[in-house]
């Protein structure tokens, strides 16, 4: 089998693999935000940056190559990463204690992994409005990273499109497929892959926030890094 | 008025033209795209009705919301801020009555900016329409004022006022060119592709660009992929302070379209596109011209020149309002109809582009220099340039000089050659290549324009020791920020955060805080950026804080000073309190 | 025996949460105690801070009166920490940074059912709010932040005694958090 070398580490890989599906399988934990293993890589969060053989390179799209030297732990790229997740931060309206996702977000998680404190620039505070549209989803769309799965799983596992992404630059946002542009008017419902999908505490089923307490929640029982490297082997 | 159905059947229905039908709507329906009619096009086209919205809000030449009857974009580039564009705007607005960014209450108008329209050595300049508008200052301002209160169509129009110049002022090979329609064709016609493909490398040419790659690697790959290839010609010409593209479209499109048929010659191509920024609408009845009389000429079309094996023919596509889509992947996926956002690659569009078919992409430039490499021959070629850069380049140049235009010149001449060519007098800096390019000192006029020392697609700009080089670094700045695309997170908001840091300094409110921040910013958005546009964004500015820095140390203030304006976030509260602040 | 290290604190707009979550320490304020002066600060009442090591401030700044000891503390402390989520982005009080602060001062004062006198307080004496609830970054330089809502004990206690030690303070991953 043919292997690549992870901060030293040996890391198999088979043909056709990424890198950071690869250290996945292996249970080696590059941090990402919109890589989703069901889903063909996305690339657009650039959290997975790696060195390969020296050169900056987004690992989630890279694929792995015999004798690569690929570096991931080091500190430049872990202050990029948290210079990235704060970016993230300062984009949308992020209030952790009042959102319903705390504890199982991976947005949050990442950045208490990277020893995230602040949000480092100053905030955007864009107001973005809230769907309460639908009787049984609620849509926050201040928590939006657009890292586009919930368009993709709506798309390619739902046949229903029922989201895709308008605007551009830091105008980018989330829309829905409706022409009144509310999540009602769409093919919705709570059985949708596109339920699942979401990093962040945007797409919420209604009436069950909060239902786990705090200390039992998913990732306050083990963190992405931790639920990772527990699949390790020897 | 043409109803979408009509429009839609125009365009075959075919969803890889959306972008073209959205155009033609909007224009349908008095210059915006209802939610009604989106819907309507989204179920013509057999599209989600999401995606037909995303794509529409793509676009800034796309308006999702109402705006005026005659839409007024006034040019935005720092050097038409420095010919008076912002004067210009601010008189269209108290002559017209209107706020810039609103719609004038009866609808009729509204006036805003938009980016570089490229046409910077005829400054101010508008887009009305999408129809450009030279020279938009006294008796010129006041004409447009008239027209559109008396509510002529802008077709209508006086063509006077119309009228672009090609801006030539120093010819080379290439501008120069007294070649017959076809005659570069018929040497390729019967050479075999081993030949030409010697001549090809053997010309070293590489492309325009920006990038310099070879063209004859380019070729080649893009030759032997399998499949049915395809020919793209980039005329999105965005990067601020560039309209070399404009000027060889318009005295040398027929060249551009012969070298682009030899490229399918050689490629196999029987499909070829030119996709051109939606600012040069008002060149697109020329090119349908020249394509029609190529096609009449047995030039294109079926059968091209008798050789019944050889069909090749060119559709022009219109941009609308999207630097980014300059990168050849994301003006791949614009053709596509879809949003401009730049794909991964590798696969590269050599082998993977135009839906998912072998397909070359080249500058306008290119193309016209491999079409006079054929033409002319390989010696007058191989005479100019230097040894990583061969034969001519055409250079844009705007800004504080007497003669602004367009200049073709050897690679390799050097700066201080081409500023004495357009006639610049006291210089404080020059940026060369455009805002993603390189800002020079006075220092470094002995450099020469070539691959080997100052790459530059095109754009000079060149300022005085009036300027205010911050003024600069602040208009391109903003301008990254307002062209990305938004897809990766450093370039989305790390290109919005510059722009804040920036501002402040300009301000006089800028400190140490800010210098650090620029320097983050300017290293992750080259290391983790998605595409070219994020990767070289900083560009925009670290060239000033490394080589200017007396100016800049003027500017700074010693400790820390807040992100916003303390008294004037109070002036909300004590105007609710009866105050006057 | 080293010179004790003066420490101050203050909440702005906050709700004292952070400082509760700091009394959590337990029976370990008494050896905290031992090593650190308290200046100004809720629990000393005294109303102006001195020369202090460290100032830890929880709470956004939400109107002038909070801007102006928020500078108090940033000119008199060494080492200034922002404690809190509203501190680090304005928190619960920054939900109101959606509406503009004019109409929402009229809607409260002068539209709302049962008042009595309906013009938007002007006393001179209260302080002016701003157009946004902001993190303290934005308005000076901040030294340290320590998250939460409230911060875990764990979190202060880590801190101030690597401080204390002359060491670089660190918070143990567990001890991040942001809700
Ligand atoms: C943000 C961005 C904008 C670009 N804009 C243009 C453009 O307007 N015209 C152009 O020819 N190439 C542009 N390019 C370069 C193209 O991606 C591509 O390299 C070029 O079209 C290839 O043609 P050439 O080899 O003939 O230069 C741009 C690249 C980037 C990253
Ligand atoms: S989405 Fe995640 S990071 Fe954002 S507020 Fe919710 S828990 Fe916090
Ligand atoms: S709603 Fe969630 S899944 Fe969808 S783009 Fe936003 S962050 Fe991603
Ligand atoms: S760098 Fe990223 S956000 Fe910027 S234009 Fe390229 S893909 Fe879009």
């Amino acid at each position: 089998m043919s292997s690549f070398t992870l901060d030293g580490a040996d890391v198999a890989f088979t043909e056709g693999q990424t890198i950071i599906e690869a250290a996945r399988v292996a249970g080696r934990f590059i941090p990402s935000l919109c890589a989703h293993p069901e889903f063909p890589a996305h690339g657009s969060c650039r959290v997975c940056t790696v060195l390969v053989n020296g050169r900056p390179m987004s690992s989630c799209t890279t694929k792995a190559s015999e004798g690569q030297v690929v570096e991931s732990n080091t500190a430049a790229l872990n202050r990029d990463r948290q210079a990235l997740v704060q970016m993230l931060f300062v984009e949308g309206n992020h209030f952790c204690p009042g959102c319903e996702k705390s504890g199982a977000c991976t947005l949050q998680s990442l950045g208490k992994e990277l020893g995230v404190t602040s949000a480092g620039f100053a905030h955007e505070s864009p107001t973005r409005p809230v769907d309460a549209s639908h009787p049984d989803i609620l849509l926050d769309f201040n928590r939006c990273i657009l890292c586009e799965l919930c368009v993709r799983a709506s798309a390619d596992v739902d046949h229903k499109d029922v989201f895709a992404l308008s605007g551009r630059g830091l105008h980018k946002h989330l829309i829905v497929n409706a022409e009144s542009g509310r999540l009602a008017d769409t093919g919705m419902s709570l059985e949708d892959k596109a339920m699942t999908v979401c990093p962040v505490g945007v797409i919420l089923k209604k009436r069950q926030g909060f239902s786990t307490p705090i200390g039992a929640r998913r990732d306050d029982v083990q963190t992405p890094r931790q639920r990772l490297e527990a699949g390790r082997k020897p | 008025m043409r109803s979408a159905s009509d429009i839609l059947n125009a365009h075959r229905g075919d969803p890889t033209r959306l972008v073209q039908i959205l155009r033609d709507a909007q224009h349908a329906c008095g210059n915006w795209l209802p939610a009604r009619v989106l819907s309507e096009i989204a179920r013509g086209l057999g599209l989600p009705r999401a995606r037909v919205e995303g794509v529409a809000g793509f676009y800034a030449f796309l308006n999702l919301k109402p705006v005026g009857r005659f839409r007024v974009l006034v040019s935005d580039n720092v050097t038409d801020r420095f010919a008076g564009s912002a004067e210009t705007c601010g008189a269209l607005c108290q002559r017209l009555g209107v706020k810039r960014g609103h719609v004038r209450s009866d609808g009729r108008v509204s006036v805003d900016f938009t980016s570089c329209t490229g046409l910077c050595d005829q400054g101010p300049a508008l887009l009305v329409n999408g129809l450009a508008i030279p020279q938009v200052t006294g008796e010129r301002l006041d004409q447009v004022v008239r027209l559109i209160e008396a509510d002529t169509p802008v077709d209508e129009w006086p063509a006077d006022l119309r009228r672009v110049q090609d801006g030539v002022r120093l010819q080379g090979p290439v501008l120069g060119a007294t070649l017959e329609p076809g005659a570069a064709l018929h040497r390729v016609l019967h050479a075999s592709p081993d030949d030409v493909l010697a001549t090809l490398k053997d010309s070293k040419l590489r492309g325009r660009g920006g990038a310099g790659f070879p063209v004859a690697t380019k070729w080649e790959t893009c030759r032997t992929a399998p499949g049915d290839s395809v020919v793209v010609c980039n005329a999105d010409e965005g990067e601020p302070g560039t309209f070399k593209d404009r000027a060889l479209l318009m005295r040398r499109a027929d060249l551009v379209v012969e070298g682009m048929t030899i490229a399918a010659r050689f490629t196999g191509a029987t499909q070829g596109f030119i996709y051109l920024r939606g600012e040069y609408e008002f060149l697109l009845p020329h090119l349908n011209e020249v394509l029609s009389k190529r096609r009449a000429a047995k030039l294109l079309g079926t059968g091209i020149c008798g050789d019944r094996g050889f069909d090749f023919d060119v559709d022009v596509h219109l941009g609308a309002g999207a630097y980014v889509c300059g990168e050849e992947t994301a003006l791949l996926e614009s053709l596509e109809g879809k949003r401009g956002v730049p794909r991964h690659r590798p696969p590269f569009p050599v082998t993977h582009g135009y839906l998912g078919r072998p397909t070359t992409v080249n500058n306008v430039e290119t193309y016209a220099d491999a079409a006079v490499i054929f033409g002319l021959g390989l010696e007058a070629w191989k005479a100019l340039g230097t040894e990583q850069s061969s034969g001519s380049k055409l250079l844009s140049i705007a800004g504080d000089v007497e003669r602004p235009g367009i200049f073709e010149v050897p690679w390799g001449t050097t700066v201080r050659e081409v500023l004495k060519l357009a006639g610049a007098g006291s210089v404080k800096a020059v940026q060369v290549g455009g805002p993603s390019g390189e800002l020079i000192s006075p220092k470094e006029l002995d450099r020469r324009i070539a691959f080997e020392d100052l790459p530059c697609a095109g754009a000079i700009a060149v300022f005085n020791e009036s300027r205010d080089l911050l003024e600069v670094v602040v208009n391109y700045a903003h301008f990254f920020a307002h062209e990305s695309c938004g897809f990766c997170t450093p370039c989305r908001v790390g290109t919005h955060v510059a722009t804040r840091s920036l501002d402040k300094l300009r301000q006089g409110r800028g400190s140490s805080a800010e210098l650090a921040e620029l320097g983050t910013l300017t290293r992750l958005l080259r290391d983790t950026s998605h595409c070219g546009l994020g990767n070289t964004a900083p560009n925009a500015w670290r060239h000033y804080l490394d080589k200017f820095p007396d100016d800049l140390a003027r500017r700074l203030q010693a400790g820390f000073v807040p992100a916003f304006d303390v008294d004037a976030a109070l002036v909300a509260a004590r105007t609710a309190r009866g105050e006057t602040p | 025996m080293t010179a004790k290290v003066r420490v101050a604190t203050t909440s702005l707009a906050g709700c004292f949460g952070c400082h509760m979550s700091f009394l959590d320490i337990d029976e370990r304020i008494l050896p905290l105690l031992e090593r650190v002066t308290l200046d100004r600060s809720p629990l000393t009442d005294q109303k102006h801070a001195g020369p202090c090591a460290v100032g830890l401030v929880e709470g956004g700044v939400c109107n002038e009166d909070n801007l102006h000891v928020l500078r108090e503390f940033r000119a008199q402390c060494q080492v200034l920490v922002a404690v809190g989520a509203c501190a680090i982005n304005g928190g619960l009080p920054a939900q109101r940074n959606h509406f503009e602060v004019g109409d929402l001062l009229r809607r409260v004062y002068t539209e709302e059912p049962g008042l009595t006198r309906r013009v938007v307080p002007d006393d001179p004496e209260l302080p002016l709010l701003f157009d946004k609830v902001r993190p303290l970054h934005e308005l000076v330089k901040v030294d340290y932040f320590i998250p939460g809502c409230p911060p875990p004990a764990e979190a202060f206690w880590a801190f101030l005694s690597d401080l204390l030690d002359g060491k670089e303070p660190r918070l143990p991953k567990g001890a991040i958090r942001y809700d």
